[in-house]
């Protein structure tokens, strides 16, 4: 079946703040693009690391991540924790090949229903002017590359001893 | 295609709101219901009207029983409005709550989206995540955290009176704390209320005086809340009380001292009388005051230099208060720790600031006068005695009334205050009973909704005062004719007739709007609360827990919340007084049980997990080396679980093996 | 400092005792101008009200010259003009359609501009670069005495307040009162003086002038301070007819509140550009202050009490 790709978008929303700002998008009947998945978290602070490259690793385009402002985490500073790790993370991608411009971290309190609807419009757009990722398709491709490649390698002679260093 | 997981057999039963036409109306429910019922572990698939009503949930217990379900998954409105009914749905069906998972379709999915075919996708891919994570709960019990049975009531205007009366008549131990010398809020200034026309003072004053003298409130006036510390039913309070340099317990309110002072006439501006009148050094806020003590302003007393004692005074005060003793100008600031299970904000509003708007030319012109300020002329116990004298010496014949002063305006605030068409109709008609003057009220719309508040306004078309209808563009005093000169000219469109009117008056009445305290940020997070767009208070649910807040424990009333006449706060003030009883009286609170633990045998006491915890819960146990975690301060935000090198660290309903399905079940392909 | 400078038609007709004035003004202040080379009108209110786009287009060849002149700003005293360029630079800045069709245009004349060139009024350069302690320095003789209504008009406050409140602003009359003037309290500060109306509909656009003059002089002015060229103009130059129109409305005698006379005699106030009056205060001479191009003779300030003129 071919549909015309539309990005996918997993977002993780901190309960307090983001979450009940989509929450007051939905009672306000603002609309806006239907591309994300959202995952609920008591607080941005859970947002683990591995959650990111597996949202990527299983083919989500983009990865968004909702906080409380500074100073407003409802535990007191698990969005700062976040910010620590979105920025090594992003550091990372970069080396990875993703492309920083996937992630993003935004800070949205709950009274902010009009910023949920902006940022997932504009993070709709700015990922399809992007493309697709598709890292599942990529590992395939290589994976298929690789089994066409094998039989026209040949085997490297074994060592006998292994030497150090 | 889906590999089952879980490591017993996973019985799910699917469960599609079709929430009348609000999620019907956007998501396909039947094809939804159809697409999951052919997922691993689905036993059951149904789409049903109203999944939240009474039959709704029976036939999610019924099918407990007869399919042998352990596991239910509900796909209809927010978990945070209903995830708590269909918890007790399903314990009350006999099975553990926790083994239910809720999907949003409707806040998140048919109320924001406009193609049905990519709603229901979306509502597939979310359905989909639950069916895979709800595999993965385990049975929990919810936390009980013991509540502490006093109450913390935070502001002393009639909607923390009314709340602390109505705890303390019901036995429970309330601390009022006020910033002001006395309570009584705004209402103690205003001379009388709408529609009744009751004073305001006659009808505040039982209570205040009530407040002042029950057993089981601790008044505690000029101090303020510095800091709260712990969680719901278990909150330290750090107060300051700040000094009077008058011992309270001593203080009759004779108010000898304040006839005695050096300063034989009052000389400094008087807060309560909003600048038009004057006080002395020492002083009581007004003769009603509670409690009736008064109180030194270091600022002005001659004892003092710039808020530091130097003892340069004779202190006549000292000497007229005699045996009582009651002076003590050494008194320091004192802080006073407390222990509370529930708060109560009740902090109010203040008054739109009208240098805002120079274009009606308060300041500038003297004879423009803020709401307020009309309040304290008008009353007898006033500056004036009740003389409507302006400030230039005159009586006024002509009055204009402007409405919507910095309210229901983009360039100030866009809310409307609800209070001021009401106030407005009432000054108007107190200005003319008092002056006999022409009164003219400006307005954009006469809002009027509470009980007897229209029949308000027909009596005041009867009595003779004009309405415009017209958003007030200029008070000026440029005279465009002879007529004019000396008087301030009110410019105005009048809609209703279609022109541009020209309208002197002596006398210009600003109807300024309520907003937010200027402090509400600080309050705000001093209790862990969010604020609105505009600045109050956040409520939980507009409609359905306007007295709540999003942290369990701490209830608001009043104006803090939104701008609101005497009634509804003192109803607010009621519930707010109702939701706080509700957990004193049960004794404990049910926390979610989303706390987290360390599995001992992963954990290599590296450490990291023990600063990054704000209620400091995990600790080190020196025995074993291994982090250990404290259930009863564990919040469960989780930032130590995603920190964890090891993956050592599990939280309840959050842990990593629920949200890895989570995220695949959102991504696998259709 | 040096700035780019778009004096417009006005100062060169008209109006030319405001750039008569300011250029020396801002010499012996050390503020150097460069005239735009080949500049053109900028459509004024006029063409503004006829064709927006193409009104942004003639303003934008001015701003592009501007940004080919390479000096950091551009300043433009006529408050018609300065109001005309800030709008451009707005609409080409928030309006996609407008930004092409200007862009287009402007490559047709190998010009282009980027949207960076502030707009500058002189009362912003004087009193916020130059600034008013420096001002003071250069003050020879000054004005003691004289009591000045400041009026602003409308375009330099509305709809853009950018260096001065909106509804009361005070840039001129911090100025004036730095070279010795005393300001009379002026409610009509930013009230429109008629503009163009006294050209098409004279009727209600000579009564908005009137209306400034007669607040004015009840109010005890010696005399009217302007910025813009029009107002100075509608304020200046119909002083008959209004005479003809209102001479006979009575107002407070300034010399005796209680008694009332007409007020003809008096609607020969002086109305000047600000400029004139701070040369004045540098110790420039009348004649290069252009002070003898007003229909109300200004004269010296020891002198500056309006005498009854004759009818």
């Amino acid at each position: 079946m071919t549909k015309e790709w539309t990005p996918r978008i997993v977002a993780f929303f901190c309960n307090w703040c983001t979450y009940t700002a989509a929450d007051l998008a939905g009672v306000s009947r603002m609309k806006y693009a239907a591309n994300t998945r959202t995952i609920r978290l008591m607080c941005s602070g859970r947002v683990d690391p591995q959650f990111i490259l597996e949202a990527f690793a299983r083919g989500a385009d983009g990865v968004l991540i909702g906080g409380c402002h500074p100073n407003d985490c409802h535990y007191g500073e698990g969005n700062y924790k976040m910010l620590r790790r979105f920025a090594l993370l992003q550091r990372m991608l970069q080396d990875l090949g993703i492309g920083e411009e996937r992630l993003r971290l935004e800070w949205i309190s709950a009274a902010e229903g009009e910023k949920v609807k902006s940022v997932i419009n504009d993070m709709v757009k700015k990922i399809t002017a992007l493309g697709p990722l598709d890292l599942p398709g990529k590992c395939a491709d290589w994976d298929r590359e690789l089994t066409e490649l094998a039989p026209a390698v040949e085997p490297a002679p074994v060592e006998s001893e292994v030497t150090h260093a | 295609m889906d590999k089952v997981n879980g490591n017993h057999d996973v019985r799910i039963g699917f469960y599609v709101c079709q929430c009348g036409h609000n999620i019907a109306a956007m998501v396909d429910c039947a094809e939804l219901a159809k697409y999951v019922g052919q997922l691993p572990n689905v036993v059951l698939s149904r789409d049903y009207k109203y999944m939240c009503s009474d039959p709704g949930q029976e036939l999610i217990q019924k099918d407990i029983k007869e399919f042998g379900l352990n596991r239910i998954v509900v796909a209809s409105c927010s978990p945070l409005l209903h995830e708590h009914t269909f918890r007790s749905a399903v314990e009350a069906g006999g099975l553990n709550p926790f083994f239910f998972h809720m999907v949003n379709i409707r806040e998140h999915v048919s109320w924001v989206h406009t193609d049905r075919a990519e709603a229901t996708a979306k509502a597939r891919a979310l359905a989909r995540a639950a069916i895979r994570r709800v595999a993965h709960h385990r049975a929990l019990e919810v936390k009980k955290v013991p509540v502490h049975p006093d109450v913390l009531v935070v502001g002393g205007g009639i909607a923390g009176i009314h709340a602390a009366l109505t705890l303390a008549k019901a036995g429970k131990k309330v601390y009022l704390v006020e910033r002001e010398p006395s309570i009584g809020g705004h209402m103690a200034k205003f001379d009388k209320t709408f529609p009744t026309l009751d004073c305001a003072a006659c009808i505040l004053t039982p209570k205040m005086s009530e407040v002042g003298s029950h057993p089981n409130i601790t008044l505690w006036s000029h101090s303020e809340v510095v800091k709260m510390d712990g969680y719901v039913g278990n909150y330290t309070v750090k107060i300051k009380r700040k000094p009077r340099y008058i011992n309270e317990d001593l203080c009759t309110g004779c108010q000898e001292c304040i006839s005695h002072c050096v300063y034989k006439e009052p000389k400094f501006h008087d807060d309560f009388n909003e600048g038009l009148g004057k006080r002395k050094p020492v002083y009581i806020p007004f003769p009603q005051a509670t409690p009736q003590v008064v109180l030194i302003d270091p600022e002005v007393c001659l004892n003092f230099k710039r808020g530091v004692l130097t003892d340069k005074c004779k202190k006549p005060c000292v000497e007229a208060c005699g045996d009582r003793k009651a002076i003590d100008f050494k008194q320091k600031e004192e802080l006073k720790e407390i222990k509370v299970g529930t708060i109560i904000v009740a902090t109010g509003f203040q008054t739109f600031d009208v240098g805002r708007m120079p274009q009606y030319g308060y300041g500038r012109y003297p004879n423009v006068y803020t709401a307020l300020e009309v309040e304290r002329l008008v009353n007898a116990s006033g500056p004036t005695a009740g003389d409507v004298i302006l400030r230039d010496g005159c009586h006024p014949k002509s009055i204009g009334i402007i409405h919507c002063v910095g309210s229901r305006d983009k360039n100030t605030n866009r809310w409307c205050s609800r209070v001021c068409c009401m106030y407005s109709m009432k000054l108007a008609h107190l200005l003319k009973e008092h002056t006999e003057a022409e009164i003219y009220n400006f307005y954009i719309d006469i809002r009027a909704p509470g009980k007897g508040y229209e029949e308000f306004y027909d009596k005041l078309l009867e009595e003779g005062v004009h309405f415009i209808r017209g958003r007030v563009g200029e008070v000026t005093d440029w005279a465009f004719i002879p007529e004019e000169e000396g008087k301030l000219v009110i410019r105005v469109e009048d809609t209703l007739a279609g022109v541009v009117r020209r309208i002197p008056v002596d006398m210009v009445v600003l109807a300024t709007g309520l907003e937010p305290q200027a402090d509400a940020q600080d309050v705000r997070r001093l209790f862990n609360m969010s604020c609105g767009s505009e600045g109050f208070f956040l409520e939980r649910h507009p409609k359905l827990a306007p007295v709540n807040t999003f942290t369990d424990g701490v209830y608001l009333a009043g104006c803090c919340q939104s701008p609101k006449d005497i009634p509804d706060s003192v109803a607010q003030a009621g519930a707010a007084a109702a939701e706080a009883m509700v957990l004193i009286d049960k004794g404990h609170i049910e926390q979610e049980p989303n706390t987290a633990f360390v599995v001992e045998a992963e954990c290599s006491g590296c450490k990291s997990c023990i600063p990054l915890c704000p209620y400091t819960a995990i600790t080190l146990n020196e025995g074993s080396k291994k982090a250990v975690i404290n259930e009863a301060l564990c919040k469960g935000c989780g930032t130590c679980v995603a920190a964890c090198p090891s993956g050592s660290i599990v939280q309840n309903l959050f842990d990593d093996e629920e949200v890895f399905s989570e995220i695949q079940g959102v991504l696998a392909y259709d | 400092m040096k700035y780019s400078y778009f004096p417009g038609c006005s100062l060169k007709g008209t109006g030319r005792a405001y750039e008569e004035s300011l250029l020396p003004v801002l010499k012996v202040l050390g503020v150097e101008l460069e005239e735009l080379d080949d500049w053109n009108c900028c459509g004024a209110t006029a063409y503004m009200a006829v064709d927006e786009v193409k009104a942004c287009v003639m303003a934008s060849r001015n701003l592009a010259i501007a940004e080919k002149a390479g000096h950091k700003e551009l300043l433009a005293p006529c408050s018609a003009c300065y109001l005309v360029l800030n709008k451009t630079k707005h609409y080409l800045h928030e309006s996609p359609v407008v930004e092409a069709v200007v862009q287009k245009a402007l490559r047709q004349a190998n010009l282009s501009y980027s949207g960076n060139t502030p707009v500058r009024h002189p009362l912003d350069v004087l009193v916020n670069n130059v600034g008013i302690e420096e001002i003071k320095k250069h003050v020879k003789h000054p004005l003691k005495g004289l009591k000045v209504a400041p009026y602003y008009g409308c375009q330099i406050v509305r709809p853009y307040a950018t260096f001065d409140d909106q509804y009361n602003p005070t840039t001129m009359d911090r100025l004036l009162e730095a070279i010795g003037c005393a300001m009379v309290t002026y409610p009509l500060k930013t009230r429109c003086c008629g503009g163009s109306l006294t050209g098409t509909l004279p009727e209600p656009g000579l009564l908005c002038s009137y209306i400034l003059l007669k607040e004015a002089i009840t109010r005890g002015a010696d005399l009217i301070a302007t910025v813009c060229p029009l107002c100075q103009f509608n304020l200046d130059c119909y002083r008959d007819k209004m005479v003809g129109r209102w001479g006979n409305e009575t107002i407070p005698d300034p010399r005796n509140k209680d008694a009332r006379v007409p007020v003809g005699p008096y609607l020969d106030i002086p109305v000047v550009f600000f400029t004139q009056l701070i040369g004045l205060a540098f110790g420039l001479s009348e004649k290069e202050l252009g002070l003898q191009r007003g229909f109300a003779p200004m004269r010296k300030p020891a002198c500056a009490q309006p005498q009854p003129a004759a009818a």
